[in-house]
């Protein structure tokens, strides 16, 4: 298939998560705020705005709020806004419109059109998250019933699925502002959905160590990191099927594959306390690996050719 | 005199569209009046009775302290905003499925905006009072279906034990593990005149409403959240488990991480969308009577992959159908053999079979005197003032008076078959009359309680209303613990007494405030911020395909387009 499709559809899984899981994990801490009146809302803001990676000022005489990160997470223009991902996917299904069903696009294009920005914002913003998180399952969904599992829907899954484990990870690096409001785990095991699978797990003997667990390590859970990495893994191996004759004997040739399946054994091997005790600097390093990937991918399966521009040669 | 039932939807109820965030955008409403409650004015009660308690006004126009902040949110508040909230709440509920069955109908459970407001001082009578009353409702269960020792001693006649309608002689001789019959309780309770709580009856059956004070929480905290904020509001969310925590610490004897299963009848009884939550929230199965089997005295459930032991059940039917065997032989919703297995001890059954007895009324006229009796203390929470129409004298008394006082039959749990004097008709008095002479066993008479009233929204404006409060007790056999919070249902209509849900009842979110001096409060009078941590910032976002560089070619592609399209002239 074209690289330039390609590109799209890898993008158009990435953007779509990012906008899910960006509403998910603001959902649950605007709420937060809410409800917790006495926590510093301008540290509070600044933590969250700095694990999304967006940069702050740091001049703290200008109080960062609520408001702050409605702005740069929700309506504003950026691609890490929800509106700025929907967007952006959007643009990429209109790049690869022949290659994308025509109910995706016209999925993606009817969500584009209802997006708000920051003057018309929506007056009930739980409403709003909640109406993100079902546009994101009916692309998915659409994508599941409709795209045939060859090369197209391995790229589209990719992207997802690096993106989960970035955005997982984003989020239980927040663990530490979730729990200063002596609700921890619970939150933020709902803001993945997944409270009640982790309850049903565990069977209600379940612990903040358990939780910690199921959002890393469960295999089976599919918005855990590690289960994300591996369905990532797996997209890569099918995409270079063809070449892997020499795999089955030593090793693993291709470099996202290896820096995916690093950092999933990195966690699959180690005590699970051991990963706890500093959990923003190993999350943080699980997101590097995912942006490091993503690189990698971009260079060997999306090459640009730098668009050349012809000068006049003035004699 | 209360009663959860499906109520009818509220004129205010949107219907159910397709989910968008625009939904409630248009901000051009006319806006509604919001009225200042007035002084409540009792209806169809007898002249010269006091006046109810109005919970939220100490005054015509000054708020109890407890109330201040939702006071002053609620004045705050423009009628078009008050509009939209209503309208976010019903939806929240339609949405969610939050429901009542009625007549194979689903109903959404009207939800009033204005939350109930209990001071911490208030609701630490309620706390003891429930758990004391939990307490001696255990010891008399035990005693009931095993020595009858108040029986001898002459606290209660062996005469009203038997026949109470939901004694059951088959619960004789069963033994709990961990000696705990009543797993959960709900105790109904009442303010009267003076604003002092009373129980109205107790329900140590299958007392249903618990999702219900759990969902309007989330609801109610979402869509009224600025009051919400203000507030220290002690949080409900442990209740599952707790409940959990009980249900496997009645587990047989032995037992290693014992399975606890929610029997229900089904998906239409009123109460499925409780039975469902309440296993979904512990993350234990639901069963119904036909995925058990009993055999070799233990029960067990069809998976998948074959039968499975369970050890707890946590039933949800009444006594009459749990097993056709020693019960009614025509019940599908049981389970051959339950009792059987529950009597070897292999099996645990919460709450225990034989509870109702404890639910009768007249039974509930002797609980004061039985709670001296088995633990020795004086009752924190008093009855409301009950006569006994066995006795000839309260009897004649009664008849005397039918037509100030309130008469239920002992038995019937809610408003049903209660008359209420005042406003009875004279052929309905007399009908009474005769059914009382008839049958002394069957009725009690109460004094009308005029019910205390909490502002509520009814259109757009805010009325007293009466309240009544049902808090829920866990036992796990070495605590009662009492959910901060409770059931407040209300009665919508104006003057109305009876806040059964059948007669047009909602209900109200329940906010118990934590006490001064907890470490919360000192924060507020400090005004100190509670420190958050700073987290390290991690890397922007992945950029996409870069968008910029691109713009050139966007150009040229729509030049392109445009000489496409542009007519040829040579």
């Amino acid at each position: 298939m074209l690289s330039r499709i390609a590109e799209s559809l890898f993008w158009i899984g990435r953007y779509v998560e990012r906008a899910d899981d960006t509403a998910r994990i603001l959902d649950v801490h605007l709420q937060l705020l809410v409800e917790d009146p006495w926590a510093d809302e301008d540290t509070a803001c600044r933590s969250l705005l700095a694990v999304m990676g967006v940069p702050v000022e740091a001049d703290h005489s200008e109080p960062v709020g609520r408001e702050d990160v409605l702005v740069r997470l929700a309506f504003g223009p950026a691609t890490g806004s929800i509106v700025g991902s929907l967007r952006a996917a959007r643009e990429n299904a209109r790049r690869a419109r022949e290659t994308v069903s025509t109910e995706m696009w016209g999925c993606l294009n009817t969500t584009w059109n209802a997006l708000p920005d920051l003057e018309s914002r929506p007056p009930d913003i739980h409403r709003f998250f909640g109406w993100v998180r079902e546009r994101a399952a009916i692309v998915a969904g659409i994508a599941d019933a409709t795209m045939s599992r060859n090369d197209p829907w391995h790229f589209l899954v990719l992207g997802r699925s690096i993106e989960r484990a970035d955005m997982t990870a984003r989020l239980l690096a927040t663990r530490a502002l979730v729990s200063t409001s002596g609700l921890a785990w619970p939150v933020l095991l709902r803001s993945c959905g997944a409270y009640e699978a982790f309850l049903r797990t565990y069977r209600g003997v379940a612990t903040d160590r358990h939780a910690a667990e199921f959002l890393l390590l469960d295999r089976l859970f599919p918005r855990s990191i590690v289960h994300a990495l591996q369905q990532g893994e797996q997209c890569l191996s099918q995409l270079s099927a063809a070449e892997q004759y020499n795999d089955r004997r030593i090793g693993v040739r291709d470099d996202a594959r290896r820096l995916l399946g690093r950092t999933r054994t990195d966690l699959e091997y180690r005590a699970l306390a051991e990963v706890v005790a500093d959990l923003p600097e190993e999350m943080d390093r699980v997101q590097r690996a995912c942006t490091a990937a993503s690189d990698v991918i971009a260079s060997r399966y999306f090459p640009h050719g730098a668009a050349t521009s012809w000068v006049t040669e003035y004699s | 005199m209360v009663e959860l039932e499906p109520a009818p939807t509220p004129s205010a109820m949107p219907a159910a569209g397709p989910v968008s965030w625009r939904a409630s955008s248009d901000s051009t409403r006319p806006s509604p009046l919001l009225v200042k409650p007035e002084p409540v004015t009792p209806e169809g009660s007898v002249p010269g009775a006091a006046v109810a308690w109005d919970e939220m006004f100490e005054s015509a126009h000054t708020p109890r302290r407890a109330y201040k902040q939702v006071h002053s949110a609620l004045s705050r508040m423009s009628g078009d905003e008050l509009r939209s909230r209503v309208d976010a709440l019903a939806r929240t509920y339609l949405d969610q499925g939050v429901t009542f069955d009625l007549g194979g109908e689903e109903r959404p459970f009207p939800l009033d905006l204005v939350p109930r407001v209990i001071a911490a001082a208030e609701w630490e009578v309620v706390e003891h009072g429930v758990a004391q009353r939990v307490r001696a409702l255990e010891a008399f269960l035990a005693d009931v279906y095993g020595p009858r020792q108040a029986v001898a001693d002459g606290v209660i006649p062996l005469k009203v034990l038997v026949t109470a309608s939901n004694f059951h002689r088959e619960a004789a001789g069963i033994e709990p593990a961990n000696g705990v019959r009543v797993h959960v309780a709900g105790i109904d309770l009442v303010r009267d005149e003076a604003g002092t709580f009373r129980v109205l009856e107790d329900n140590v059956r299958v007392p249903s409403g618990v999702s219900y004070v759990l969902a309007n929480r989330q609801a109610v905290s979402q869509v009224f959240s600025e009051a919400f904020g203000d507030h220290r509001i002690r949080p409900l969310s442990d209740y599952p488990r707790r409940l959990l925590a009980a249900l496997r610490a009645a587990a047989p004897d032995g037992t290693v991480d014992p399975a606890v299963v929610v029997l229900t009848p089904g998906i239409y009884n009123s109460a499925y969308f409780e039975h469902a939550l309440l296993a979904r929230s512990m993350g234990v199965e639901l069963v119904e009577g036909r995925d058990l089997v009993c055999h070799h005295g233990q029960v067990w459930m069809r998976t998948t992959s074959g039968e499975r032991r369970v050890d707890v059940i946590y039933r949800r039917i009444d006594d009459e159908f749990m097993d056709p065997i020693h019960f009614r032989s025509d019940s599908l919703l049981g389970c051959p053999g339950l009792l059987t297995a529950a009597r070897s001890g292999h099996v645990a059954i919460a709450n225990g079979i034989g509870n109702g007895v404890a639910d009768d009324k007249l039974v509930y006229t002797y609980i004061p005197d039985l709670l001296r009796y088995y633990l020795g203390e004086e009752p924190i929470l008093d009855n409301v003032r009950t006569w006994r129409l066995q006795e000839p004298d309260a009897r004649a008394e009664v008849l005397d008076r039918l037509g100030e006082l309130v008469v239920k039959p002992v038995d019937g749990s809610g408003g049903k078959d209660l008359v209420i004097g005042p406003q009875a008709s004279a052929a309905e008095l007399d009908a009474l009359r005769t059914k009382i002479r008839l049958d002394p066993r069957g009725w009690i008479a109460q004094p009308v309680v005029q019910l205390s009233t909490v502002p509520t929204l009814c259109g757009l404006e805010l009325q007293p209303r009466h309240v009544d409060l049902r808090p829920f007790a866990v036992n796990d056999g070495d605590d009662v613990w009492v959910l901060p919070g409770g059931l407040t249902r209300v009665a919508l209509a104006k003057g109305q007494l009876v806040v059964n849900s059948s007669q047009g009842g909602g209900s109200k979110d329940t906010w118990v405030l934590r006490a001064a001096g907890s470490k919360d409060i000192e924060d507020r009078a400090t005004h100190r911020r509670r420190p958050v941590p700073v987290l390290p910032e991690m890397a922007e976002p992945d950029p996409g395909p870069d968008d910029e560089t691109t713009s050139d070619q966007q150009q040229q592609q729509q030049q392109q387009q445009s000489q496409g399209i542009r007519p040829v002239r040579c």
